[in-house]
């Protein structure tokens, strides 16, 4: 992480880009940008050493409207993306972002993976239980009996996917779940999840209003998670099962090690590898 | 000068140790001023199965095995069987087998060649821990002409491990050999010389490439294991971090890929190396990497396919997809090295250009380059390396795709304050907003095509050789035995021309015009089943009137013998 001199301090505003969300009016997303800009601003990163990586999806527009640096890469990918960059530059504060299908689904295998292998950057999922993008079909955590998509006009009859608990049983080092609904709280989380060594991740549920307009009642349904997080895996996988998907806050902290190779070379000039080769 | 060469087959069944004979003998080889290469061929156990070392040596720089074997040294006669396709002999071939009993074994392949019975495993017997294969070495060194103390120093190196039994055991093997092979028909190899240390390599196309890539300035590479492909990867993970660099192991290709894209974008020169399958997977990347203007270099190390294919043996058939495998319009670069050693200028050279054009460039290697190891003249040192346009200054309105005098904008890394932008693979403005217009369309589909149409890529783009009317124009590992064809008609007398293209896109059309002028008749040499290098050098270039195609698919390689009769009908018969 890189601080700025506490005078030259920006706020929220300034960590915006300037070019307008192509979002629907009251889409949950907007007030994560929110969160996210106050949290850099919070934790006074200067915007040219934050990199924000996303892949496909609405909410994988996010980086775009940042005054950081920013990748807007291919559906699926932008873990991958970010753990190349992060490997690559240790001094870089990097954030991924993304929705539920790019992340969950398409891009499964390397949220099992980047959980696995926990390199130190932030991953906020913005979980509206839908492909936003797309007009509207089931995501893996979609609930099956929902009827309203198009392409599983009976319900997908197939149990929901469980990123925290997957999370957790894969590795990651800082779980936690916010409510769009709570600008400020979801600003401080992130500013937790930023500060964790290692892979934080931060579900954040962001109302689709346009195709799932049922969920601006989650303001009314979530609550604050009534204990500490912990830092017992045990513990967290048992509260994680039976939390119904709506406490939020931060859930498990966990103490592994980053991963992150050394970049320091052992040899001066790239001639002396030839050594091994002369006869 | 004509050639003076020997080829060798050496094969035993699993666990018997040849490839590490066949290593030996080569270095054995290379330290008495020989040159030469080595291949493996095996079954498709993962361990054991039968295995085969097929060697050449010759007093010049060696790329191709020749039309037929000299010498065959079968550990046991069973373990031959498989691999007669691949090993021609002749009358006065020599197969040294061990009959273990004298009487001829069934399962030794019927061929035209002289069959000599030696008691192998019973010598073996008679040391203490001696192993057949150690006394093979020794009766291949003595029937080749090698000199006894070129084996020592090579033992010592490779035994040295295992112990101070293992190597007398081997020692004692070797020396039995070396007595044995006094009594057997000798060969007469090339002169052995004098070669000052340093002056000669032992390096596989696969070690050359990875070579290659770090003289260029790659300092990360993510990657998915995957034969032909893996020893790149095996030999990066052991000398990059000594350069502070790193190779992470990503749990697929579509990771490998997005992670390199990632590092670069971070401002490090990045590579990954993988086989047709994962080339496969990467292609929607490979295209992010093309849009968002992000150089990367895919190392293609091709094997048989389609699908699964072939794994372990050489085609080259991933030419299509390489030119054409992107979706939407996506200029790119694409080359192949034109033979071993050249995997390393090659590889070295893809870097410097997809900096220098911010770009993606696919380097199309192949198993038989990639997995033979040769003695070598010691490579030269080329001073292409990654020069990235990075501003130093940046100035009050930065736009990352701006287009300006040339179409490759300065790319800021982050860090540098007043750079940041976001890089996309969403149509962009210049500064690098979405942009579903057509003219920001345009403008940004001209940029990325204009930077690679315009780049002055100089005379490597192709090794052009020769004189006279006739030109074998082929790629990759096909040039070696079309190489070795052309100097054994020039020694006798006859001309053709060679064209071998390393830079396969973008196309060259003023310098192949240049290369084809004079020339009347074409023969195209290649690997693939559909013809994929006549199909895409018809659509890109105006080639003479006379074509004629010479293409099989893999795994049988091409041999210069074939490459003199295909050239017979232009050539005359008489001069062949
Ligand atoms: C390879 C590929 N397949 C499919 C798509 C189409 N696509 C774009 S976004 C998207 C789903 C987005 O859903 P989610 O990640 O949940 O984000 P949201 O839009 O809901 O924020 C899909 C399927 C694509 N862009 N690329
Ligand atoms: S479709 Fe849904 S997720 Fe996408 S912008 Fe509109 S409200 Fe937000």
């Amino acid at each position: 992480m890189n601080d700025t001199s506490a005078c030259s301090r920006l706020g929220p505003k300034e960590y915006k880009s300037g070019v307008k969300p192509v979002w629907c009016p009251g889409c949950g997303d907007f007030t994560v940008l929110g969160s996210l800009t106050k949290a850099l601003s919070g934790l006074n990163i200067a915007p040219e050493n934050a990199a924000v990586i996303s892949g496909i999806g609405c909410s994988s527009r996010m980086p775009t409207y940042l005054s950081t640096y920013g990748f807007h890469g291919v559906h699926g990918r932008a873990l991958a993306l970010a753990t190349g960059l992060k490997v690559a530059r240790p001094d870089l504060t990097v954030i991924a972002t993304g929705g539920d299908g790019d992340g969950f689904s398409i891009g499964g295998n390397h949220f099992l993976h980047t959980c696995r292998r926990n390199p130190d950057m932030t991953y906020i999922v913005m979980d509206n239980q839908v492909y936003g993008m797309t007009k509207g079909q089931a995501s893996p955590t979609t609930e099956p009996n929902w009827e309203k998509g198009k392409l599983t006009p009976s319900g997908t009859g197939i149990n929901p996917f469980q990123p925290l608990v997957i999370a957790l049983a894969s590795g990651a080092n800082f779980i936690a779940r916010c409510s769009s609904s709570d600008q400020n709280g979801t600003a401080k989380v992130i500013m937790e999840a930023i500060r964790h060594p290692g892979f934080s991740l931060v579900q954040v549920l962001s109302p689709c209003v346009t195709f799932r307009p049922e969920q601006r009642e989650w303001k009314k349904l979530v609550q604050p998670a009534p204990v500490e997080a912990t830092s017992d895996p045990a513990q967290a996988a048992r509260r994680l099962l039976t939390d119904e998907g709506l406490y939020t806050g931060v859930l498990f902290k966990g103490h592994r090690p980053p991963y992150q190779p050394t970049l320091e070379s052992t040899i001066d000039q790239v001639t002396e590898l030839d050594e091994e080769f002369q006869l | 000068m004509s050639r003076q060469s020997l080829s060798i087959a050496l094969s035993g069944s699993g666990g018997s140790g040849v490839m590490t004979t066949g290593s030996m003998l080569l270095e054995a080889a290379g330290k008495a001023g020989w040159y030469g290469i080595m291949t493996r061929s095996a079954g498709p156990q993962i361990r054991g199965g039968e295995a085969a070392a097929l060697i050449r040596v010759s007093d010049q720089p060696l790329e191709s095995h020749d039309d037929s074997f000299d010498l065959v040294l079968a550990i046991d006669p069973a373990s031959l069987g498989r691999f007669m396709g691949e090993i021609p002999l002749r009358e006065d071939s020599v197969i040294i087998c061990d009959m273990a009993g004298g009487r001829r074994d069934a399962s030794l392949p019927e061929t035209l060649a002289r069959e000599i019975d030696l008691p192998m495993k019973k010598m073996a017997k008679a040391v203490k821990g001696g192993r057949p294969n150690m006394i093979a070495l020794g009766v291949l060194a003595r029937v080749i002409g090698l000199p006894e103390g070129s084996i020592g120093g090579i033992l010592e190196k490779v035994l040295r491990a295992k112990g101070a039994d293992a190597l007398e055991a081997s020692q004692a093997c070797v020396k039995e050999g070396y007595a044995a092979g006094a009594e057997l028909p000798a060969f007469s190899g090339p002169p052995i010389t004098d070669v000052p240390d340093g002056e000669r390599w032992s390096i596989t196309g696969n070690e050359a490439a990875g070579l290659g890539a770090v003289r260029g300035g790659v300092r990360f590479v993510a990657a998915y294991p995957i034969t032909p492909a893996t020893e790149v990867l095996e030999w990066l993970a052991g000398s990059l971090p000594k350069l502070g660099g790193v190779l992470v192991q990503a749990e697929d290709e579509l990771a490998s890929i997005n992670q390199i894209i990632g590092a670069s974008f971070g401002g490090k020169p990045s590579l990954t190396a993988t086989s047709g399958p994962g080339l496969a997977l990467m292609t929607e990347s490979i295209g992010l990497a093309v849009c968002s203007e992000v150089p990367v270099v895919v190392l293609d190390v091709m094997r048989c396919g389609p699908s699964t294919g072939i794994a372990t043996k050489n085609e080259q058939s991933d030419l299509n997809i390489a030119l054409n495998g992107l979706h939407g319009d996506a200029p790119h670069l694409v080359l192949a090295p034109t033979s071993l050693s050249d995997c390393i200028f090659t590889t070295q050279w893809a870097v410097h250009l997809a900096e220098a054009m911010q770009t993606a460039a696919i380097v199309l290697s192949d198993q038989s380059l990639g997995q033979t190891r040769a003695i070598v003249d010691k490579p030269a040192d080329i001073a292409f390396i990654a020069k990235r346009n990075v501003p130093e200054v940046v100035g009050e309105t930065y736009r990352r795709y701006a287009i300006g005098d040339s179409p490759v904008s300065p790319m800021t890394i982050p860090g540098q304050p007043g750079g940041q932008y976001t890089a996309d693979g969403l149509e962009h403005t210049e500064a690098g907003a979405p942009s579903s217009l057509y003219d920001d369309h345009l403008a940004q589909l001209d940029k990325r095509s204009n930077k690679i149409t315009n780049f002055n890529f100089g005379e490597h783009w192709a090794d052009i050789d020769g004189t006279g009317d006739t030109m074998v124009i082929t790629w990759g590992s096909a040039c070696g035995p079309v190489r070795e064809a052309l100097s054994r008609l020039r020694a006798q007398g006859t001309e053709v021309r060679m064209l071998a293209i390393r830079l396969l896109a973008p196309e060259r059309p003023e310098d192949m015009r240049a290369a084809l002028e004079g020339v009347k008749r074409v023969l195209l040499v290649e690997q693939s089943h559909s013809k994929q290098f006549y199909r895409y050098l018809r659509a890109a270039y105006d080639l003479p009137a006379e074509v004629k195609l010479f293409h099989r698919p893999g795994p049988l390689a091409f041999k210069p013998g074939e490459i003199i009769e295909q050239l017979s009908d232009w050539c005359g018969s008489e001069k062949l």
